[in-house]
């Protein structure tokens, strides 16, 4: 039986990793495993669970002074929300822009990859408390 | 989680990468240098089977890039055998399909090589 929940409040489950290269499968697993409770495809799930490991691929490779990553995910209505946050001092403008499909540099692909996978994407850099990716996936009728 | 890598030599020159597991940001190194080792001994005829490969991110397609600009760069050529749907659709959304021979099974690769 389930247990009774405060009116007004959302199903949430939250996560912290090390920001470390070896701890990113444990959070994309752990947003798969959210994502399959929903009623998200295989499909869909799959492009979470890559979207919210390129966020956390982020953190690593570009947050300035972070040693933490925060993952949140909430119930949202027909779908489901993913906040990904830092505790560094914001984020090189270069690391939250997208790169164009046809260059074939080295880098740049994974903000590409979480605006194509995700329906919304929002990027809020602070310089003092961190850079705070908030993305939702709508099911698909 | 991780990426076990062979390497084989085939007939023409061609060295052949099995790739087996997950390629994401802690993994990738290891591709990078299986690739890196390969190149650095002049072999540029290059076919990376991810038949086996279940999961690939932005830095694991940053590796198989960068495999690719080195090996050009010697008239070389780096042709990838994917069978997975998913990991499919992530070339085809980056547009790397056009750049990566993309092919269903080794011997087409191989053909395709000749």
């Amino acid at each position: 039986m389930p247990l009774p929940q405060p009116s007004g409040t959302t199903d949430t489950v939250e996560l912290r990793i090390p920001s470390k290269a070896e701890w990113v499968a444990v959070a994309r697993l752990a947003v798969a495993a959210v994502a399959s409770r929903l009623d998200f495809s295989i499909e869909d799930i799959e492009d979470v669970k890559l979207a919210v490991a390129e966020a956390c691929t982020n953190c690593i490779q570009h947050a300035v002074g972070s040693d933490q990553i925060e993952i949140v995910c909430e119930r949202a209505p027909g779908g489901l929300t993913v906040r990904v946050r830092d505790n560094g001092r914001g984020t090189r403008p270069e690391a939250i822009q997208s790169r164009r499909v046809e260059e074939t540099r080295v880098g740049g692909l994974g903000v590409f990859l979480i605006r194509s996978l995700m329906d919304t994407v929002e990027y809020d850099v602070h310089p003092d408390c961190g850079t705070n990716l908030v993305m939702t996936k709508k099911v698909s009728s | 989680m991780d990426i076990k890598v062979t390497v084989r030599a085939e007939q023409g020159g061609t060295y052949v990468v099995d790739l087996n597991g997950e390629i994401d940001v802690y993994t990738s190194p290891k591709v990078k240098d299986a690739l890196g080792d390969l190149i650095d001994k002049g072999h540029y005829s290059l076919l990376i089977n991810l038949e086996k490969v279940r999961y690939i991110d932005s830095t694991g397609l940053g590796v198989l890039i960068g495999g690719l600009k080195r090996v050009r760069e010697h008239g070389g050529s780096v042709r990838l055998v994917c069978t997975n749907p998913q990991i499919r659709k992530i070339f085809d959304i980056t547009g790397l399909v056009k750049i990566f021979g993309i092919y269903d099974d080794e011997e087409a690769a191989m053909r395709a090589l000749v």
